[in-house]
């Protein structure tokens, strides 16, 4: 088990080198982020600008920039941003807001495709497997943000309207400077979280219901299942001691691998709700090609993925002792 | 009436489309079998041998749902393409109606500033869906020539390619997107820009399932004979072995063309992709948004047009998978 973990580090680690250097030449080629500067009327001396360069780093050849970034980056110090702010902190206040919503609707996105998928397969070509169908379909063909519009703009005034008071927010991931109790706290992130996680959990659950679905009917297919019902266990049994925890087992992977692309949705869902989140710090670092903003967002985001596909790889080695040996 | 002789089988055999000999020009032009008739009473059996594609076709054919879904689909995408000209308000006219509700004369309606949703709507989904084809055909073909050489050759060259594609991955496709495209595009509005950044991403899923069925079949025998024959690499690759991951591959980029909408129309809604003066179903959304409960149809429909391309492509692409899926048995071929 230790060996296979290892083998795995030591791909994982060429990747996040690798894909390093992938983000600095994607960064470092899209934009001058003198260009503001360089464009003021009346115009800046020359001097100012071949300063500024040298602070920056920027009159150094791209191998020197990029070991210097990478160094300085391994350290800890992700550099100021244009507005000379901190990243590091910046970024780790924005990453918590966003985590939040990606591991929250992420838990309930899994629960519902599994729920939805093993039901489906259960009951192969019924009215209910046709229902999870379409709705699968649905939730696949829809855009994430028109999904939390919507939900943002019908869906909340209905459900605050029920309750007779604001039990739903719209707009940001918390009420600012909040006092009152652990409670009252807790009930307000809540009810900020609430609809963007739905939004984003239902989007991210449709394909993970659709391969559920199949994973499921593959192993209900088998031969040892045949045998499990041939000796005369009931069908129920059969269903979830035998059946169900095999076919929960390919989802993990599939689920990590999506997790870059369920980062992606939360960054449309915060725009949506206006969260302070991720997603704006992309937006304000292409808007304004703040160097140092960008390279930090890509380089956090690609380590969180190649990290969660690692957890899979050794979670998926740990449920099934087949693929140790592979 | 039973039809005892031997039925060719449902779960074909990896075919050698390469073959171009005598044996498949025989088999090829439908050859009809007669049975000796016994009596005269009885019509004489006529089987005709079917080729892939029309199997293919005639199971696609069978499943209802998909068949519909083409049907709109290529309505939305023939409207889309070309409807903008036939329409008699410009995407960028302003009448004199403002925020007027859905009617007769503005059958989406209008904006506060006076712009025909339909007209605008059009003009969005038009680039969305050029978009999207683009990226289809483009992924697809990239692809397809990566998954085929690491699957051809093994060895390093399969290693190097895959950690490619894990690379690709590596960072949302929203973000370089967004890196990207705010550059360069910012010059021109460019949907051909967001288009080959797009596929550049989006060849993955397809180079791993071409790379899947080349090395499960590489070792076959009719490879071995191309490749007696003096058949190239080249020829074995594309000739012998690609055609036999069609169906994969037609279905992958069935299902890219969705990918590729949802993720152009999100990247236009963060205000990232194409710009004003030019519009985009989700630029379009994006602004609507901020009226959503005045004036609703400004967000409904752009919204729809985006669901409903995205599901019937989707519905196709279950139809395909259903008809090339040769182990599949609920509809008889």
């Amino acid at each position: 088990m230790l060996s296979f973990i290892i083998r795995r580090l030591l791909i994982a680690i060429p990747l996040v080198l690798l894909s390093s250097v992938l983000v600095f030449l994607l960064v470092a080629y899209s934009g001058d982020p003198l260009a503001e500067l360089k464009g003021r009327n009346p115009p800046v001396p020359e001097s100012v600008i071949q300063a500024r360069e040298h602070t920056l780093g920027l009159d150094k050849p791209m191998p020197a920039r990029y070991v210097t970034w990478l160094g300085n980056f391994v350290q800890g110090d992700m550099g100021k941003s244009i507005g000379g702010v901190e990243v590091r902190p910046l970024l780790w206040q924005r990453l918590k807001i966003t985590l939040r919503m990606v591991i929250l609707a992420s838990i309930l996105a899994v629960i519902l495709a599994i729920g939805a998928g093993v039901l489906s397969a259960v009951k192969q070509y019924t009215p209910t497997d046709y229902a999870f169908t379409f709705i699968g379909f649905l939730f696949l063909s829809m855009p994430v943000f028109w999904l939390a519009a919507l939900l943002k703009e019908y869906g909340a005034i209905r459900f605050n309207r029920l309750f007779g008071k604001q039990v739903v927010y719209t707009v940001g991931a918390e009420t600012p400077n909040l006092t009152g109790s652990f409670g009252d706290k807790l009930a307000n992130y809540g009810g900020h979280l609430i609809l963007p996680t739905i939004a984003l959990a239902l989007i991210s659950f449709a394909a993970w219901s659709r391969y559920q679905r199949a994973t499921m009917l593959d192993v209900l297919g088998s031969d040892y299942i045949r045998l499990a019902r041939a000796k005369g266990l009931s069908r129920s049994r059969v269903m979830t001691r035998h059946a169900l925890r095999n076919a929960l087992i390919p989802l993990v992977t599939v689920v990590a691998i999506d997790i870059g692309a369920v980062f992606g949705g939360a960054v449309i869902t915060e725009r949506v709700f206006s969260w302070q989140g991720m997603g704006a710090l992309l937006v304000q670092g292409v808007q304004t090609n703040d160097v140092n903003i960008l390279l930090a967002w890509l380089m956090v985001t690609s380590v969180i993925v190649v990290l969660f596909n690692l957890i899979a790889d050794v979670l998926y080695a740990v449920l099934d002792p087949r693929i140790r040996y592979g | 009436m039973a039809d005892t002789r031997p039925r060719p089988p449902a779960t074909q055999p990896p075919t050698d489309p390469g073959d171009d000999g005598q044996a498949l020009q025989t088999t090829q032009h439908g050859v009809q079998v007669h049975e000796v008739p016994s009596t005269t009473t009885e019509r004489e059996f006529t089987v005709v041998r079917r080729s892939q594609t029309q199997m293919v076709i005639r199971r696609f054919m069978a499943h209802k749902l998909a068949v519909g879904s083409l049907v709109v689909f290529l309505l939305v995408v023939i409207i889309s393409l070309i409807g903008g000209r036939f329409w008699k308000y410009g995407y960028a006219d302003i009448t004199d109606q403002f925020s007027t509700p859905p009617s007769l004369e503005h059958p989406m309606g209008t904006d506060d500033i006076g712009h025909d949703t339909l007209a605008q709507v059009l003009r969005g989904s038009q680039k969305s869906v050029q978009v999207a084809l683009m990226v289809a055909i483009l992924a697809t073909v990239i692809g397809a020539v990566i998954g085929a050489l690491a699957g051809y050759y093994r060895g390093w060259v399969d290693s190097a390619l895959m950690r490619f594609t894990d690379l690709i991955l590596t960072i949302p496709a929203i973000a370089i997107l967004a890196v990207l495209a705010s550059v360069v595009a910012s010059e021109a509005g460019n949907w051909f820009f967001i288009g080959l950044v797009l596929a550049l991403l989006q060849w993955t899923y397809i180079a791993r399932v071409v790379r899947g069925t080349f090395l499960s079949l590489r070792e076959k025998e009719f490879v071995e004979a191309a490749r007696a024959l003096g058949a190239s690499d080249t020829r074995i690759m594309f000739r012998h072995l690609l055609p036999n991951a069609t169906g994969s591959i037609i279905v992958n980029a069935t299902i890219t063309v969705a990918v590729a909408i949802l993720v152009e129309t999100a990247l236009s809604y963060l205000g990232l992709g194409i710009k004003p003066p030019d519009t985009s179903l989700g630029l379009l959304i994006s602004t609507g948004q901020q009226a959503a409960t005045t004036r609703p149809w400004l967000f409904y429909f752009p919204g729809l047009i985006i669901v409903i391309i995205a599901l019937t492509i989707n519905f196709i692409g279950d139809g395909l998978r259903d008809a090339f899926d040769p182990t599949q048995t609920r509809v008889r071929a």
